[in-house]
């Protein structure tokens, strides 16, 4: 295996590809380069930027100065009061009832699907792989009626929703999170597996392991580093999405974060800071996760890219 | 190029790594699925209990901002006081609320829930949305007008709405600046021209204006339209009756165009909480709105908030009509405890519950007859005595008209107009197309 | 937000010591192993299946219905659409806004993108900091996003307008239907070229250098290298690329939904659908209909993708 691909594909690492010469030397044009990234670095991160400065200073004081104003006062006020007003921990409790089943049960089904589909002689694969591939790609807006619809149709038993239907239930939001996001996790995976040889399953099937052993210890270690660059994708679009949970629940306590926080708008309006406090929490986990994941988290995007 | 377990890069052996991976995932998820149950569970604390006496009650409400949001609690602490019911409160945003409800309904909605008078109740009422609550006017009929028991009334004849209270919209304005500035109530159009061209050069605002939302700008249409044609004409037009391409109609547009330059600039962009605010810190000198406007102001301010009616246009209709919206409550018709929700419904419609709400709430106008008019502020006695005097009340046009027309052809038509008023032909063409399919269809 | 993997070839084969592709010997299932295969396999299909497939094909059909989710389900043929392209205000609105997103995106986010890809390409100091920078956009919900906006764009105290000082005369970035499609269009090129950014990155790494060392070699110039001798090689990546791009164009929702609700001059076709079936209004047959040309416009791209997967597959 060349160096490019043991380290995973993604947060391109200083290229590795000629070790002595790393660095070139700092040549003006180089210097202009770095000058230029800086900037446009500076411009992109601007915005959170922003957001995170006016949640730190009082309201009186930007309604008085403007936002873009230098500080006379700095607190994390906003943040506790946010937190505490906002009962932001009861609404990312919600999101993370959602979000991890969600990201555990897509990794699961869509790895033994990538394994039946690229080992098991099984009719209509590439049908299967297809209808997985493309369903991924439809816009969600084209599912939403007849999915409201039929949710409200079918039961639930109390203690699995209150609402006693699949409708306004984290059961259904899960579901169509899952059938959603296997479909993208199916696909970056068969192309994974494609690239494990076929000689360890043999070898293992020779031993006598059954189709389950074959894939939960001989295949699935193996995808080990696609799968935490899943996780971490997964997990971040989930937490982000928006759509589903605003079509498919109408109870207020059970709304996610991201749903929750256009809620606390009608609640927050005078006080924007406020209101700024309270988005930044909403962005902290994902941009923890991404900045703690960095490499999986882009490896997920590009995987397959530098096969073989 | 081939990968095996054995070269291993990085050196940690891979069993443990994967594990603990996974091992995270199942812990955290096996967590997170008894705290789903719980939860799931917790807040139904009342079905199946079963029997007579059950005293659990839902309610879904969109009380949302601050103030409403306590006075509405208060209510229900009371109800749990006095009749030992419990009341479970679902708070969603007010206009999501109102943007969900029919999926709301359609799907798991609570005992009761808030909701207005008017064609928007009768719709739901007529698709079956919500229960029949003949019993409860039975006991809390006799304290309501005629005008009230009218409003509650469904197209086939059944009570199916308990009105709470009501509210009227004015122009509003501060009497200190006023005062200061000499400016007299204008009683008829050409009046009030003048006055918004004379506060203009003294550089305030005339009218405040907010339409963000969308709905807002009915308000003035509302106004518009019955002070030029009369209420009949513009609870016809509402009701799909009459056409938009009508010359009466268009009339309004051109006055409002006229009246546009004295509204405050940039409204599309700004939420009514915003243009309140705008009259509370005299950026504005007048807000047509309703008397909602009275929760923006801080209880020191607020002996400061008068209002006066939409001036006359034509001398035939005077300012007969007054536009008064009543907000009141239904309960659905997948209620799990019926029983309650109509116990909870006459509380409601008692005078006891809307003397405790409007302690908390200064700018609404209790329903109930016997409602303790005492303890109102200036605003609300003033409300009352407006309301009171009014030869017709309309209920605002989002809840006058079609759903389906009010937020897909409505709201986006007035905002094309606020953007660019001159071409108001096609605009009211187009809108009137619009209006037959939906009205026709039914839908 | 979802997309589809890039699945380019590594640029230079490396020596293969197993046929990895192509001719796989697909095994025969014991006994005991067929209810595992239906049970693990069959949840997720069925739930592929009826989620995501069957409900689309609901959607189809509801349009040509004028359902609206209470009363009875009337059948009215191609009336929805008629009614939608000639007299649904908002429609034509929408399809300006989605292909201006489009175009935007295509035209100025991607090559700006591959530009950044570029750039940080060049063996400096620090490419994971920058990296990590201009991909951050892409990780921010989107209701985050919108308030971010707000805070810049609002007319009476965003932080634009004090900056440009126009105190007297500010400026409605986002509530004059004119220009807030572009306000908003600058925050959309913020979230995709971080994204694409990292696809380019990947697909130049693998660039065989052996490649570039032979075109200086011949005496090319940077840019000659580039344009006539890496970018070619690119183009898996490119076709997914502008895959991505076109689904993000016509998928965009999040953002003017959390602004404005997507009205006065923020309408998409996504928002649209969800304004007629989810809103006060259910007119779930009209706003399948809106939700089906939506479809339409993305099937021819979706194929387009699944072409370009099974050329690959069968190499």
């Amino acid at each position: 295996m060349t160096a490019t691909t043991t380290a995973p594909a993604g947060v391109v690492e200083a290229d590795r590809r000629a070790p002595n010469r790393n660095r070139k030397p700092l040549r003006p044009a180089r210097v202009v380069l770095y000058v230029f990234l800086t900037v446009v670095a500076l411009g992109w991160l601007a915005p959170l930027l922003l957001a995170v400065y006016a949640s730190l200073r009082p309201y009186a004081e930007t309604a008085k100065y403007g936002y873009f104003s230098l500080p006379h006062h700095l607190s994390l006020h906003y943040y506790s009061l946010a937190w505490s007003s906002g009962d932001m921990p009861k609404y990312f409790r919600n999101t993370l009832i959602i979000a991890l089943p969600s990201v555990f049960l897509v990794l699961f089904f869509a790895s033994f699907v990538a394994f039946s589909l690229s080992r098991v002689k099984i009719p209509g694969r590439k049908t299967l792989l297809i209808m997985f591939a493309a369903g991924n790609l439809l816009p969600p807006q084209v599912m939403v009626t007849p999915l409201y619809t039929a949710y409200t149709k079918i039961p639930l038993p109390t203690f699995l929703s209150s609402s006693e239907t699949l409708y306004d239930s984290y059961l259904g939001v899960i579901a169509i999170h899952v059938a959603f996001q296997t479909g993208f996790c199916v696909f970056v995976l068969y192309n994974y597996m494609q690239t494990i040889p076929t000689e360890l399953t043999e070898a293992a099937a020779v031993d006598g392991a059954s189709l389950w052993r074959q894939y939960w210890q001989v295949i699935l270690p193996l995808t080990r580093p696609a799968l935490g660059a899943l996780a971490t994708l997964e997990f971040t679009w989930i937490y982000n999405d928006f759509l589903w949970a605003l079509v498919l629940m109408t109870s207020g306590d059970k709304l996610p974060i991201t749903s929750a926080l256009n809620n606390l708008r009608g609640e927050f309006f005078t006080d924007y800071n406020l209101l700024a406090a309270g988005s930044v929490l909403v962005a902290l986990p994902t941009l923890i996760v991404f900045f703690a994941l960095q490499k999986q988290f882009v490896s997920g995007l590009t995987l397959g890219a530098n096969k073989g | 190029m081939s990968r095996s377990p054995a070269d291993r890069p990085g050196g940690l052996p891979m069993t443990s790594r994967r594990s603990i991976l996974r091992g995270a995932l199942a812990g955290a998820s096996a967590f997170a699925v008894p705290a789903a149950l719980a939860a799931c569970g917790k807040s139904d604390t009342g079905s199946g209990s079963g029997g007579s006496t059950n005293k659990n009650v839902t309610f879904g409400s969109n009380y949302s901002d601050d103030v409403p949001k306590k006075a509405i609690a208060d209510v229900m602490a009371k109800m749990q006081s006095d009749k030992g019911y419990t009341v479970k409160v679902n708070t969603v945003d007010h206009n999501s609320f109102q943007e969900n409800i029919t999926r709301y309904l359609q799907g798991s909605p609570d005992d009761v829930f808030t909701w207005f008078a008017g064609f928007r109740m009768q719709y739901f009422a007529a698709q079956g949305l919500a229960t029949p609550i003949d019993d409860v006017w039975q006991t809390i009929g006799a304290n309501y007008s005629d005008a009230f028991k009218k409003a509650s009334t469904g197209q086939d004849g059944k009570m199916y709405f308990v009105p709470f209270y009501n509210y009227p919209w004015a122009l509003f304005y501060r009497k200190s600046v006023f005062e200061a500035k000499g400016y007299q109530i204008p009683k008829t159009i050409d009046e009030f021209k003048t006055l918004c061209a004379k506060i203009k050069t003294d550089g305030m605002v005339p009218i405040g204006f907010a339409d963000k939302d969308g709905w807002p700008a009915f308000g003035t249409f509302d106004q518009l339209n019955m002070r030029m044609n009369g209420y009949d004409f513009h609870v016809a037009l509402m009701a799909g009756k009459q056409s938009w391409t009508d010359p009466k109609v268009k009339n309004v547009f051109d006055l409002w165009a006229g009246l546009l330059p004295y509204h405050q600039p940039g409204s599309l962009g700004r939420t009514w909480q915003d243009a309140a605010q705008g009259l509370v810190s005299k950026q504005s000198a007048m807000y047509l709105l309703g008397s909602f406007v009275a929760q923006q102001f801080q209880p020191a301010d607020l002996p400061d908030l008068d209002f006066f009616a939409f001036p006359e246009v034509d001398s035939q209709y005077g300012q007969d009509a007054v536009e008064a919206p009543i907000d009141g409550f239904m309960v659905s018709h997948k209620a799990k405890n019926v029983a309650g929700a109509k116990e909870l419904l006459k509380f409601l419609g008692s005078a006891d519950a809307q003397n405790v709400y409007l302690k908390s709430d200064p700018s609404d106008v209790g329903a109930n007859k016997q409602a303790d008019a005492s303890g109102y502020n200036a605003i609300q006695k003033k409300a009352a005595t407006f309301i009171g005097g009014a030869k017709q009340i309309s209920q605002f046009l989002d809840r006058d008209s079609n759903p389906t027309f009010a937020s897909t052809v409505a709201i986006p038509a007035f905002q094309q107009f606020i953007n660019t008023p001159g071409d108001i032909d096609s605009l009211l063409k187009n809108v009137d197309a619009q209006a037959k399919s939906i009205y026709a269809a039914g839908n | 937000m979802t997309s589809p993997p890039i699945t380019a070839q590594a640029q230079t084969p490396a020596p293969q010591t197993t046929p990895v592709r192509g001719r796989r010997r697909l095994r025969r299932l014991s006994r005991r192993d067929i209810p595992v295969l239906v049970v693990l396999l069959g949840i997720p299909v069925l739930l592929d299946l009826a989620l995501i497939w069957a409900t689309t094909v609901a959607s189809i059909g509801l349009s040509f219905t004028s359902y609206n989710g209470v009363t009875a389900i009337k059948w009215v043929g191609l009336r929805n659409y008629e009614q939608i392209f000639t007299i649904y205000l908002p429609f034509w609105t929408a399809v300006r806004n989605n292909l201006l997103w489009l175009g935007v995106l295509g035209l100025v986010a991607t090559p700006l993108g591959l530009f950044f890809a570029v750039l940080l390409d060049k063996q400096i100091r620090f490419t994971r900091v920058y990296q990590s920078i201009f991909y951050m956009p892409v990780v921010l919900s989107l209701a985050v996003v919108g308030f971010i906006a707000q805070l810049i764009y609002s007319r009476d105290y965003g932080v634009l307008n004090s900056l440009l000082g126009r105190g007297s005369h500010p400026i409605d970035w986002l509530g004059d239907s004119k220009i807030n499609i572009w306000a908003v269009l600058v925050a959309a090129v913020w979230r995709h070229a971080g994204y694409v950014m990292i696809l380019y990155l990947a697909g130049l790494k693998a660039v065989d250098p052996a490649l570039k060392e032979a075109a200086v070699i011949d005496g090319a110039n940077e840019r000659q290298t580039f344009f006539r001798v890496v970018f070619p090689t690119l183009r898996p990546i490119n076709i997914i690329v502008v895959v991505i791009t076109v689904i993000e164009a016509l998928r965009a929702f999040d953002i003017v939904y959390a602004i404005n609700s997507g009205r006065n001059g923020l309408e998409l076709l996504s928002v649209l659908v969800t304004a007629n079936i989810v809103g006060e209004a259910s007119r779930i047959g009209f706003g399948s209909a809106i939700a089906v040309i939506l479809l339409a416009t993305s099937i021819g791209f979706v194929i387009a993708y699944l072409t370009q997967i099974i050329r690959e597959d069968r190499q």
